[in-house]
């Protein structure tokens, strides 16, 4: 890619060129290639502990544990890459799953529910958007209000019952399979929204301007960019795959209780910001979150296959997380320090603190 | 005469790229309130940070009390009397007014701070400056020029033998400018020493005794401050030849394509009116802060609550946000090169394509080949030095982003281009190529309008001239049909001294 990009400027004017070690090293230090090696650690180490990791069907059967999770980080990563967070996501499941059980005790058939689903979980992150996006509150503040909003009407009409009664065809999606194959169908679905979310993403305007509002909101406004509109679009956006996870994971579980996907939202933002996404904004791609997704959903696996306990495997997930903070800024510093070394000498001038 | 408290000799300071001070030297006497004048840019300000030890020089000496000294920080400078008033107010707003006066410098009671022999300190030093202020408010409820006072009497607090200040009056009003020179006046019956460093005229001639000019970071010349020095003292400000670094073509000024009508905006800007013609390069002069740049913001739909019309190639339009000023070919380069003008994490390609991103990506989905096609040919005619297009823009040298930004804004294919401070802080040959270039695209037809604080580069570059202060165009001028003498007059609010 670099030589390809390389090959259209002017060489002439090129100041200094990069060699093929210092791409070596760029490479192997990049986040991704970092948790790729991780994962490939995991599977050596697990593979000697119990022979039943390394097995197709488990290795499928497993995804069931983490897919929605893992469809919920999907438009978190705009949120996150544009310096926002929204941490009522689970609480929109909640509310959503609540409104599809309300609903199918009304009667509604499957399709029905599913709509249901979709526009109940688009409308809590419309919700979300006006305060950010139009009244310029801050997210995190906000997000934090409605979660208690969201999760507090079905707490306030469940109280301690639960709606029990889906209709015969609405399990296919949370427990279902692609055809006769062994792939399940929450699993297929995120791999699909993945690919949707990497194309917008590297491949789209909208996610071109997602990086220019995260590194600089100032900036971007000054460029013609319509900063409030794409906050408020990825609060939507946001929203409507909260319900994507509540349709899957009503339809897994065959039921709604108001604690439905109790901290799912802290688990959908540790696998963005492991995958590498800047928790300030600006910085991190797909690849590095889907492989997160990964890391994470195997650990588990793993761990529960050798009757770990949960806890080690919270405490493993923190350690992680600091990790993943740590590293890229360890990285960063030294490369800042070395461009400030070569400034120096180059300049043979002093620098100012 | 006295032996003096502050010499310094041979000072120089070098950054990067700019020498912003070159062989200065400056004496500073007991009882004297010695005025500090320059343009912007002149360095006045880097060398009050190297008297306060907030940067170190480059090369030379700094005698304080006849000791050869050098402070490593500030808090140095301060333990040795020597005390800093700055331009922006550096207070904790969440802090009380007494906590900020005694900000490193708590009294203490054995190895407790004494909050209440604090407090009557700080009542005592309100009253002395007669401010009617409340020792435990809390900073963030003072009014601004309430708080630029405290921040006086907290230069006050330390008993400091040297006085700087830097620009103090920017934020006062008039009652309070009555005070500061109540206080000024006080000190120098102390036998304290005053540098005070200001633009404008009347204060300097109220209050300073003596004066030291500085231009483009070397010293010029001193003097006593007496009736018949203002004329020395613009001329040394200013007075340098016009040379190369003004290329400016001549050009057949056409029709009009911006009209600009009763344009104000409450607290900012009011009545103004220009025209702005295909060819032609408008300057704008004034000093910070004379509504210049807001100005500029409103034309490009940043800021909303502008009133007035503005007539664009003959129709009436209403500016509600930047893409709306950008579909009708208006540009605008931001003064603030780092928070504005480009996103610095980013790459060249990226910060180049991002205003025209969505013309150069059909359905949205972005080209690759489009996107190094626009960079190849605005990057190559601005010349830009990068190691590639694909490095992030903060690895480049000021100039060379500076000219990231103007390629950026040329990609639109603007009809008005709007440039704010284009070249404040970048080197004399980048600077130089960017005038050549105004005036190459001025030739083509493309309207400028020139923002600048430099009054070498608005005379050097400019068709026509306004003069802004204090909110309102104050003069305007044709090219070469005026002395920077008269323009820095208007721009001071000093028209009517001139007599004629």
């Amino acid at each position: 890619m670099a030589g390809y990009k390389k090959s259209l400027v002017d060489t002439s004017r090129l100041v200094s060129d990069k060699t093929t070690m210092s791409r070596i090293v760029d490479f192997i230090t990049r986040w991704e290639f970092i948790i790729f090696a991780l994962i490939v650690f995991e599977a050596i180490v697990f593979s000697n502990l119990t022979p039943y990791f390394l097995d197709t069907f488990n290795l499928l059967n497993t995804t069931f544990n983490f897919s929605e999770k893992a469809i919920l980080a999907l438009p978190m990563i705009f949120i996150i890459l544009s310096g926002d967070i929204d941490i009522s996501v689970a609480a929109i499941i909640a509310l959503s799953s609540f409104s599809m059980g309300f609903a199918a005790s009304h009667g509604a058939e499957t399709g029905t529910l599913i709509v249901v689903g979709l526009v109940s979980g688009l409308a809590a992150g419309l919700f979300n958007g006006v305060f950010v996006a139009i009244l310029g509150m801050p997210s995190i503040a906000v997000t934090l209000a409605t979660q208690s909003i969201f999760r507090g009407i079905p707490q306030a009409f469940l109280e301690d019952q639960a709606y029990t009664h889906y209709p015969e065809g609405f399990g296919y999606f949370g427990q279902g399979y692609i055809g006769n194959t062994m792939l399940p169908f929450e699993f297929f679905l995120f791999l699909v929204l993945a690919v949707i979310t990497g194309f917008v993403l590297h491949k789209t305007t909208y996610g071109r301007k997602l990086y220019a509002i995260g590194n600089s909101a100032t900036a971007s406004k000054f460029s013609g960019i319509p900063v409030r509109r794409i906050r408020m679009i990825n609060f939507a956006l946001t929203g409507l795959f909260a319900g994507i996870a509540a349709v899957l994971l009503t339809s897994r579980i065959g039921s709604t209780r108001p604690n439905i996907a109790l901290g799912y939202e802290l688990e959908a933002i540790t696998l963005v910001v492991l995958g590498g996404v800047s928790i300030t904004g600006g910085k991190g791609n797909i690849v590095g979150v889907v492989l997160a997704v990964f890391l994470l959903g195997y650990l588990k696996f793993g761990m529960a296959l050798l009757n770990m306990s949960a806890k080690v495997m919270i405490i493993t997930t923190g350690a992680l997380l600091i990790v993943a903070v740590l590293i890229p800024e360890f990285i960063s510093m030294r490369k800042k320090k070395n461009k400030l070394k070569k400034q120096k000498n180059d300049e043979n001038t002093e620098e100012v603190a | 005469m006295s032996e003096p408290i502050l010499r310094l000799e041979k000072i120089s300071k070098y950054f990067p790229g700019i020498k912003a001070l070159d062989d200065v030297h400056l004496v500073l006497h007991p009882g004297e309130v010695h005025a500090l004048v320059g343009e912007n840019g002149a360095g006045k300000s880097t060398l009050v940070k190297i008297i306060t030890g907030v940067y170190q020089p480059t090369n030379g000496k700094i005698y304080y009390k006849g000791e050869d000294l050098h402070f490593a920080n500030a808090l140095e400078a301060q333990k040795h009397g020597i005390a800093a008033i700055h331009q922006e107010a550096s207070m904790f707003p969440e802090l009380t007014v007494t906590e900020n006066i005694f900000m490193g410098h708590h009294i203490k009671n054995k190895r407790r701070i004494d909050w209440k022999e604090m407090r009557k300190h700080t009542a005592a030093l309100l009253k002395k400056m007669d401010l009617d202020i409340n020792p435990v408010t809390l900073v963030k409820n003072l009014s601004t020029a309430e708080r630029h006072m405290v921040e006086i009497a907290k230069a006050l607090s330390i008993d400091a033998d040297l006085v700087i200040m830097d620009e103090p009056t920017s934020a006062l009003s008039l009652r309070e400018i009555d005070d500061l020179y109540k206080i000024i006046r006080q000190l120098k019956e102390a036998g304290k020493a005053v540098l005070f460093i200001s633009h404008k005229f009347d204060e300097i001639f109220e209050i300073c005794d003596k004066y030291t000019v500085f231009r483009d970071g070397k010293y010029i010349g001193e003097g006593p401050v007496e009736e018949s020095a203002l004329d020395k003292i613009i001329t040394m400000m200013v007075g340098r030849s016009l040379d190369q670094m003004f290329p400016k073509a001549e050009v057949k000024i056409t029709d009009p394509i911006l009209e600009v009508k009763n344009f104000s905006r409450t607290g900012y800007f009011k009545d103004i009116n220009f025209t702005l013609r295909k060819g032609e390069i408008l300057g704008f002069f004034g000093l910070v802060g004379a509504g210049r740049t807001e100005i500029m913001r409103a034309l490009f739909g940043i800021d909303k609550s502008a009133s007035g019309k503005v007539v664009f190639d003959g129709n009436l339009v209403t500016i509600h946000n930047p893409k709306a000023a950008m579909k009708l070919g208006i540009a605008y380069i931001p003064e603030d090169r780092h928070e504005q003008g480009a996103i610095q994490d980013m790459s060249i390609t990226h910060n180049i394509t991002l205003p025209v991103i969505d013309e150069l990506s059909p359905f949205g989905v972005t080209q690759k080949a489009a996107e190094q096609e626009t960079v190849q040919k605005y990057g190559t005619l601005m010349e830009i030095k990068a190691a590639g297009w694909d490095v992030a823009v903060n690895t480049l040298s000021g100039g060379n982003q500076q000219k990231v930004v103007i390629a950026k804004w040329l990609a639109t294919h603007p009809k008005v281009l709007i440039m704010d401070e284009p070249t404040k802080g970048i080197d004399v040959a980048t600077k130089a190529a960017v005038h050549q270039f105004v005036s190459s695209m001025a030739e083509k037809g493309l309207a400028v309008i020139l923002v600048s604080s430099e009054l070498p580069e608005i005379e050097g570059m400019s068709d026509r001239i306004m003069v802004m202060h204090e909110g309102r165009i104050t003069a305007e001028y044709e090219r070469n049909q005026v002395d920077s003498e008269t323009i820095i007059r208007a721009a001071t609010g000093n028209l009517k001294e001139q007599g004629a």
